[in-house]
């Protein structure tokens, strides 16, 4: 999907200038945060100011933010950074921005918008923890954001950071398939811990690279300036991608407990049946939970949801869901590895069974087929797929419960629109 | 006090099913043939039933593996990386 781009800043905001007596730009004011900043290092060092001098009270620093991963496992930063810290040996940072969610757009705005912060963040994560070699990974057919990476590092002069272009696969963003890419191998997901034995066997931290753009403003403003914006067991900002029955889809920069009604009402959404929270590793809500749920860990807890990656996708009354479910669901069959048989077979039978229920057949056995299976796959792979494909399609069954409903009864009459994209993972070489 | 409980391999795991044939009280094959592995830890007659599970495996997929007791007195797999 190529990227709509929407910056949100709040109308009248200004953007305060030093008065002199604290060196460089003061701090952004509100939002936008990630998304102040300019492509150009030029722009960029007028809006944020250098990055100063790290040490590993970076770690510290990111404790007390409260900064969690922002790839979609939400782990707190401080925690895989003391972790690949604490470990003997040259160590090895990588910012992980292949972004295999199809529906998501974040990683590569911020790198088409603010290149030079995600590399800020990338050196800081080096430097606290003293790691010398640093890899930033793209996925391969993104022409414009190579070009922002690539012109990005010319006007730093190029100091050393690799870049990894990957193939679409989206199990080879998972971290230690990305470790096993790198290492050369085809990017399958292994059993090894990267914080143990990552690239070249060395300790490895691998950072999303909004995770890491929020360090490169850490670094700057702190800790205390983090907080300022969210809420507080959700603080900061954070990047969303909104889409599917949606007029004005695109990304946003989000304050952290905004109300969802209000990021709908910005894309312009249709009346929301279902909304799909986290991309397709996430979980659907129903729509009318839109009224009261906000964008923060104990609101979409209470629905068993997370922000995951960020995606967030309406499905509105006009669309048929179960469309969408199914071709997920194959998506999800095509994506996986081979490596473990519960996953291998069971998405394959899975996205079987949810096509079935698509074609509509009074025989009950295929949604009871589903239950099992998802229920069957759970924590039965090396990675975290099957789980995806579960959680996915248990969600998805119970929110559109009435709609199943009608196609065990042989009349959907809802049209196929296709708001959910599921492209073919690249062959496995 | 530590314990000793089974860990599968899903990688090397073919599906042969030896181990579940060998230790059906802590093994079970799913609906495309292979095992679900109870994760508590073992004790007395069946960790003889479990060490045989484990040399038998023609993929080298299982193995006994410590696990430390938690304060309370119950047992923690070590997870494996995040996904």
């Amino acid at each position: 999907m190529s990227p709509t781009l929407i910056s949100q800043a709040r109308p009248g905001q200004v953007q305060p200038r030093s008065t002199g007596q604290s060196p460089g730009p003061a701090a952004p004011d509100g939002l936008p945060r990630l998304l102040a900043t300019r492509p150009d290092l030029a722009g960029h060092l007028a809006t944020l100011g250098p990055l100063p001098p790290v040490g590993p009270e970076l770690m510290v620093w990111a404790a007390r933010a409260g900064l969690t991963g922002r790839g979609g496992a939400a782990f707190p930063t401080h925690r895989k950074l003391e972790a690949v810290a604490g470990r003997r040996g040259p160590r090895v940072t990588v910012a992980n921005g292949t972004e295999g969610e199809p529906m998501s757009a974040k990683d590569k705005t911020l790198l088409l918008q603010a290149p030079h912060l995600v590399l800020d963040g990338l050196d800081a994560a080096a430097r606290t923890m003293r790691a010398g070699r640093r890899i930033v990974c793209i996925e391969k057919g993104n022409p414009a954001v190579y070009a922002s990476i690539r012109q990005a590092l010319a006007e730093r002069r190029d100091d050393g950071i690799e870049v990894a272009l990957t193939p679409r696969r989206y199990v080879t963003g998972q971290e230690a398939a990305l470790v096993d890419l790198i290492n050369g191998g085809p990017g399958r997901p292994t059993l090894k811990r990267p914080f143990e034995k990552g690239v070249g066997g060395r300790p490895t931290l691998l950072d999303n690279v909004e995770t890491l753009a929020h360090l490169g403003l850490i670094a700057r403003f702190g800790p205390d300036w983090y907080r300022r914006v969210g809420t507080t067991d959700s603080p900061g900002s954070a990047l969303v991608t909104v889409g599917g029955a949606t007029a004005r889809p695109g990304v946003m920069e989000i304050a952290l407990g905004t109300p969802l009604h209000r990021i709908l009402e910005m894309a312009q959404a249709s009346r929301p049946r279902g909304l799909l929270i986290g991309g397709y590793f996430g979980r659907w809500i129903p729509g009318r939970a839109a009224a009261d749920l906000t964008l923060d860990t104990a609101s979409l807890g209470r629905y068993g949801a997370g922000l995951g990656c960020g995606v967030i996708a309406v499905i509105d009354d006009d669309s048929c869901a179960v469309a969408e479910l199914a071709r997920v669901a194959a998506w999800y069959a095509a994506s996986s590895a081979g490596q473990c048989g519960a996953c291998t077979w069971g998405l394959r039978d899975l996205a079987a069974a949810t096509t079935a229920v698509q074609a509509g057949s009074p025989d009950r056995g295929a949604t009871s087929d589903i239950h099992r299976w998802t229920a069957m796959v759970k924590g039965r792979g090396a990675c975290r797929l099957p789980d995806g494909a579960a959680a996915f399609l248990e969600s998805g069954m119970a929110v559109f419960s009435e709609e199943i409903a009608e196609h065990q009864a042989g009349h959907c009459r809802r049209p196929d629109r296709h708001l959910l994209p599921a492209p073919a993972p690249e062959a496995w070489r | 006090m530590t314990g000793r409980a089974l860990k599968l391999d899903p990688i090397a795991c073919d599906g042969h099913g030896i181990c579940a044939e060998l230790l059906p009280e802590r093994i079970a094959l799913d609906d495309w043939g292979y095992p679900a592995v109870d994760p508590r830890p073992i004790s007395g007659d069946l960790l003889l039933d479990a060490k045989r599970a484990v040399a038998f495996c023609p993929a080298l997929a299982l193995r006994l593996e410590k696990v430390a007791a938690s304060l309370d007195g119950r047992f923690g797999v070590r997870r494996r990386g995040s996904a």
